[in-house]
């Protein structure tokens, strides 16, 4: 299981939850998973969000493959991206 | 078939100082910029621009400057249909597509002075300039706020009567000028603070700056009878422009063509649009093409600056100088509309630092000035010069060495930055050791001199790309890439097209092309043209490759493991080297008709794999007690460029950054009278450093290379202006023992610094 952390902001949209433990093998799915979990959060992810998987930050990057043991940081995008979370 | 990277090649052009390929136009007056461009019966476009910092508008009458001879448009709000509330990419920042349309063009209010409230098209500009002044514009005036924290009260005028503050809990009933707070936070501050022997507290304001683009914007739009638009322009992104006109003016995409200029300094200013939609608007009413430039003065008043802020930093560190716990609070002025760089602000503030406990909140908030736009590592440095100044003071206090105290607590590969992810590997440490180890470092110093140092960070960027490499008929070959080129990638791509292919550099032609002539690009920014467009060239050159080798193949009846590229030439490997002999580019080229037509590639890329990038500053300057003028005697910066692909234009972006820092942090600021209005909308008044107020800056390149990219490259034209601000603040505190925490340190603040200290000699 992927161990995935909200930065910021979007935790308020996950009624304080910053931390998942998801089954998630690519960007794709996270964003799925995540959705699922917290429809408030779907929206937001549509947009405006980078990706730190294990370390290496990914923007707009849909087909990423997530590792089973990835670390992943959910964050603002840094460059081009929303700051509206 | 077997492949060799040519970086093996013979020639290896990438990390040498190689001749600008658009260096000869440029010394010779030859190549065009923004307002060089003109066309057979253009007319010319003028602004006109609010008064006042906040007025409601209450009717436009433009009858008599539409019936004026020579007049041949006018365009307004009317000219504009609305936008829903939709978020875009405005250089690194966001923007809302409701508030581009207001900002091109005012539509119930006018929220600063220079505001555009309406736009003429006449046959001369003598004639545009008297139809602006029969514009008759009823105004009702309202109170306005300049000044971040006033604008931050309840009771302050009010901008936006549908800005609502998002990120605080719970949502507010009441509209406000803070458009957002938002926050990043790890481990538990409070506990981490008393874990501290020493805590350092402190708030600091910095003044907003203009990135002082020698070039004003300019554009010049021509719109045929059936819609076709072509539009010519300086701009950091001639797709986005292409993206935000016709989304402004409901136009296709496909019909729009934009081609950039040769750019006269942009520095994130030129991201957004302001006078392209109007010269398109203009030209599509006036049935002509419409050149419009703005003056100096138009730059100041209506194009972004970047923000100006209050910032609370504090910081604690045990005894022994590891940092323990940080906190700081930012409050970003947005201009007009919301959208600081406040979250960049809030991520890099502590993140050249490994600090167990920290929390950053941050403000996005509205005033009456104009719409900020991206500069050069948007938003970092102000938070970062506000924590090199408390840095400084945990050396002093602690009396540490403060390249040591900072080595100490260094972020390094593997540290959780503050924002979340664990850094990979990146340089900050080799910087911090390449400035100790400077001669400079021990350089003596007399009295009323100091030496300050400081250290920056910038996340950097990749994104859409795209860029093509044609062989032509005489072997040399044809570059195209898509992002204007501000610092170099021109050569840069070059070289690596040479490299990749194995011929000469001088047969590698770069061109930068319009809209209509390569696959999109994102925009030049977030330091990422060469770093992503030299993957997009190593992708095409890779095409090109295995385009040769598949003819070689077919020409020499071999099967794919009996060739390899190598050296700028297909070979025969094994025995088949004996019956045929090599075959460079350029004689494929001489038989590309007769083995299958064009030989060509194209790298359409979405790059990821950015490297972060640290920087450090070291600065020698003087106070003269008498005047409180400052002058910066010496100035060293080392940063990691991972790998420089020209290290000439990458010695170019430390310097240009570091120069843009001293003007922050000594002269620059937007001056308002209490009425609201920019009293300094010129280069006279508004103080830019000068070949002359500064010295030469030594440049040390450090390479640390980006595991994720074919050449190690990492960008390199932000973080060089994140570290000058708190150097130079720091070595304004070793000169006079006084903490200034307001910029810019110019004259009269120092000045009066000094006599109330007793220091000064005036």
């Amino acid at each position: 299981m992927a161990r995935v952390v909200l930065v910021g902001n979007l935790a308020q949209l996950t009624g304080g939850v910053a931390e998942f433990d998801l089954s998630a093998t690519s960007v794709k799915q996270l964003f799925q998973q995540l959705g699922e979990l917290h429809p408030a959060l779907a929206r937001h992810l549509e947009d405006g969000i980078a990706v730190a998987i294990d370390g290496q930050i990914f923007q707009d990057a849909l087909l990423e493959p997530i590792g089973p043991d990835s670390e992943v940081f959910l964050l603002p995008q840094i460059a081009g991206g929303s700051t509206s979370t | 078939m077997a492949e060799t990277m040519t970086n093996g090649s013979s020639q290896t052009y990438v990390g040498t100082r190689t001749i600008r390929p658009d260096g000869a136009d440029k010394v010779t007056g030859r190549a065009r910029f923004g307002a060089d461009f003109n066309l057979p019966g253009q007319l010319i476009g003028r602004v006109l621009r609010s008064p006042h910092p906040h007025a409601r508008i209450v009717s436009i009458d433009t009858s008599k400057a539409e019936a004026l001879p020579g007049v041949k448009a006018v365009i307004t709000r009317a000219d504009f249909a609305d936008q829903s509330s939709e978020f875009i990419p405005a250089g690194e920042m966001m923007m809302n597509y409701k508030d581009v349309v207001r900002n091109v063009m005012a539509r119930e209010k006018a929220l600063y002075e220079g505001h555009a409230v309406a736009a003429v098209a006449a046959t001369s500009a003598a004639i545009a300039r008297r139809a602006l002044k029969l514009i008759e514009v009823k105004y009702e005036v309202l109170p306005h706020v300049i000044d971040v924290v006033e604008a931050m009260q309840p009771n302050a005028p009010l901008l936006h009567d549908d800005l609502f503050t998002v990120g605080v809990e719970p949502k507010p009933e009441k509209p406000s000028n803070i458009a957002k707070r938002v926050e990043i936070k790890q481990g538990d501050v409070e506990a981490g603070f008393k874990k501290a022997d020493l805590v350092i507290e402190r708030e600091f304001k910095t003044a907003p700056v203009h990135q002082g683009y020698i070039e004003p914007h300019a554009a010049l739009a021509s719109v045929s009878e059936d819609g076709s638009t072509e539009l010519w322009c300086t701009t950091q992104g001639h797709f986005i422009v292409r993206a935000h006109c016709a989304r402004l003016l409901g136009l296709d995409i496909g019909k729009v063509r934009v081609t950039a200029s040769e750019i006269g300094g942009g520095f994130g200013g030129k991201t957004v649009v302001y006078l392209e939609p109007l010269a398109i608007a203009l030209s599509k009413k006036a049935k002509r093409p419409v050149k419009m430039v703005m003056s100096r003065e138009e730059v100041f008043k209506a194009s972004g600056p970047t923000s100006g802020a209050t910032v609370r930093v504090k910081l604690g560190a045990t005894k022994d100088g590891k940092f323990v716990a940080a906190f700081a609070e930012l409050k970003y002025q947005a201009g007009a509309f919301q959208g600081s760089p406040v979250q960049p602000g809030v991520m890099c503030a502590f993140a050249p630092y490994d600090i167990e406990h920290v929390h950053v909140i941050g403000y996005d908030v509205v005033s009456n000035r104009p719409k900020v736009a991206a500069y050069r590592a948007p938003g970092a440095p102000i938070s970062e010069y506000a924590v090199e100044s408390v840095v400084d003071e945990i050396a002093k206090k602690l009396e540490l060495d403060p390249i040591d105290l900072r080595m100490q607590n260094a972020a390094h590969e593997g540290t959780k930055a503050a924002y979340g992810p664990k850094f990979g590997p990146v340089g900050l440490e080799e910087t911090l050791n390449a400035i100790k180890k400077t001669e400079h470092w021990n350089a003596p110093l007399r009295k009323w001199q100091g030496r300050g140092v400081a250290s920056g960070f910038w996340f950097n960027i990749g994104g859409e790309t795209c860029a093509s490499l044609t062989v032509n008929e005489d072997g040399t070959i044809s570059l195209m890439a898509g992002t204007p080129d501000i610092g170099g990638l021109r050569a840069s791509l070059a070289a690596v097209a040479a490299d990749e292919l194995g011929v000469p550099y001088d047969k590698v032609r770069p061109i930068i092309g319009d809209t209509g002539s390569v696959g999109f690009n994102f925009l030049t920014g977030g330091s990422r043209s060469a770093f992503s467009g030299s993957m997009a060239i190593v992708e095409a050159a890779k095409q090109i490759k295995a385009e040769l080798c598949a003819r070689a193949c077919k020409l020499w009846e071999a099967t794919p493991d009996q060739v390899e590229f190598s050296g700028g030439s297909v070979r025969p490997l094994g025995a088949l080297a004996e019956k045929v002999k090599p075959m460079s580019v350029a004689d494929f080229a001489k038989v590309a008709g007769k083995t299958g037509g064009p030989i060509g590639g194209v790298g359409r890329i979405n790059a990821q794999g950015a490297g972060p990038s640290f920087g450090t500053h070291l600065v020698d300057l003087e106070v003269d007690p008498e005047t409180g003028r400052v002058t910066v005697l010496r100035y060293t910066v080392a940063q990691d460029a991972g790998r420089a692909l020209h290290p000439a234009y990458v010695e170019g972006q430390f310097q240009g950054g570091a120069v843009q820092g001293i003007g922050w942090a000594l002269n620059e600021e937007y001056i308002y009278g209490d009425d609201g209005k920019l009293q300094n909308a010129g280069f006279l008044d508004y103080r830019m450093p000068v070949a002359s107020d500064v010295p030469m800056i030594d440049a040390i390149l450090v390479e640390v290379a980006n595991p994720k990219h074919p050449y190690g490259v990492r960008g390199v034209g932000e973080t060089p202006i994140v570290p000058p601000l708190g150097a130079i603040a720091n070595a304004m505190e070793s000169a006079t023992g006084i903490r200034f925490t307001e910029l810019p340190m110019s004259p009269p603040k120092v000045l009066k610094a000094l006599k109330d200290k007793g220091l000064s000699r005036a």
